[in-house]
């Protein structure tokens, strides 16, 4: 086992402008949140491609169960109805 | 000492010369040393982080050179500086061009020059040569980055474990000695100052060494004793080790004069 496998994984999440939500991009090992923060910068930013970062220890992130995913999941497939496609959009309305 | 020792050489424009190329070699050289880090270092992580700053040292270079060969007027470009001197020629702070050891070595390194440079370049942002002021004010923003990286992990090892705390002391014991030529003003240092195109040495070092002091201070390490002897690379006379960077810094343009890709 390498050194860096004894270090904690963190999830890393980029925000590519202002006004537009943080992405996950990937993970990375890091001894702690500073460390992980410069890591992501060099890792994931150097072409430009945020203006801030967010890293959250992979371990403090809840999953569901990709067992569950059927009971999860499945029960919204025929229910159609969900999607907003019975509207008639007004001709004016550009963003939606 | 004689007149090129004491880097007392005639005009303000052979000493501004003199200046951007210290400038750009100490970049150049240390940026090479920390390129031999690559595909080596610790974790994947650090080999990007070590890789960035490399890159960014080396492009802080070649503003240094390119505005070197103006000031020269002998036509000289960037790459000429860069790979076309002999081991005399080269201006950089001996401390740049000692190996990189371990990891901690290379950190104690690292975070001496950064100290040294985010004090140095954030002074002469007003220097009253615009061009090295405008080369400053935009390599400080890298600098910033890298004493906090540096800084950052000479606390973790320092502060760390008693291993990576012994090593990180020894690599200081080692590479101490070498930080005084930083702030050993020659004659051309003081006309420079007096011009107000590089700022006093003396002001830069109080600087330094009240950061270095905290530093220390908060990675658990002990500053070591001054020595009396002054290394001289600044002004072209280097340890034995900067003629082994050269051997893999020119050896393409020694080889295959003039090839480019």
């Amino acid at each position: 086992m390498t050194v860096s496998h004894e270090w904690p994984l963190y999830e890393i999440f980029v925000r590519a402008r202002g006004g537009l939500d943080h992405k996950h991009v990937g993970s990375l090992h890091a001894t702690d949140a500073q460390m992980a923060i410069e890591h992501a910068r060099d890792l994931y930013t150097r072409r430009l491609e945020g203006v801030s970062l967010w890293v959250v220890r992979s371990q403090d992130i809840v999953a569901s169960d990709p067992n569950e995913a059927e009971a999860l999941f499945e029960p919204a497939r025929d229910k159609v109805y969900r999607h907003p496609t019975f509207y008639d959009i007004p001709s004016g309305v550009k963003t939606l | 000492m004689n007149a090129i020792l004491d880097g007392d050489r005639g005009s303000v424009e052979a000493q501004r010369f003199d200046f951007v190329l210290q400038l750009a070699d100490t970049n150049l050289i240390l940026g090479q040393r920390l390129g031999e880090w690559v595909g080596h270092a610790p974790a994947i992580e650090e080999d990007l982080g070590l890789a960035n700053i490399a890159l960014d040292l080396i492009g802080q270079a070649r503003h240094f050179l390119s505005y070197a060969g103006e000031c020269e007027g002998r036509q000289r470009t960037e790459d000429d500086l860069a790979f076309l001197r002999s081991e005399h020629e080269y201006r950089n702070a001996t401390l740049a061009e000692q190996p990189n050891g371990d990891f901690g070595q290379t950190i104690v390194r690292q975070v001496l020059v950064d100290i040294y440079q985010l004090e140095l370049y954030s002074r002469l942002q007003s220097s009253t040569d615009p061009r090295i002021a405008a080369i400053c004010a935009k390599a400080l923003k890298e600098t910033r980055y890298h004493a906090r990286y540096s800084a950052g992990w000479l606390v973790r090892l320092g502060d760390g474990t008693e291993e990576s705390h012994r090593r990180v002391q020894q690599a200081l014991d080692l590479l101490w000695p070498y930080t005084a030529e930083l702030f050993d003003a020659s004659g051309s240092d003081r006309a420079l100052a007096a011009a107000g195109i590089a700022p006093p040495l003396s002001e830069v070092s109080e600087a330094w060494h009240s950061r270095i002091d905290s530093l220390l201070a908060e990675a658990t390490l002990r500053r070591p004793k001054d020595i009396p002897f002054r290394w001289q690379g600044r002004r072209g006379v280097h340890s034995e080790h900067l003629g082994f960077v050269l051997a893999d810094l020119q050896f393409m343009q020694r080889a295959f004069p003039g090839a480019r890709w």
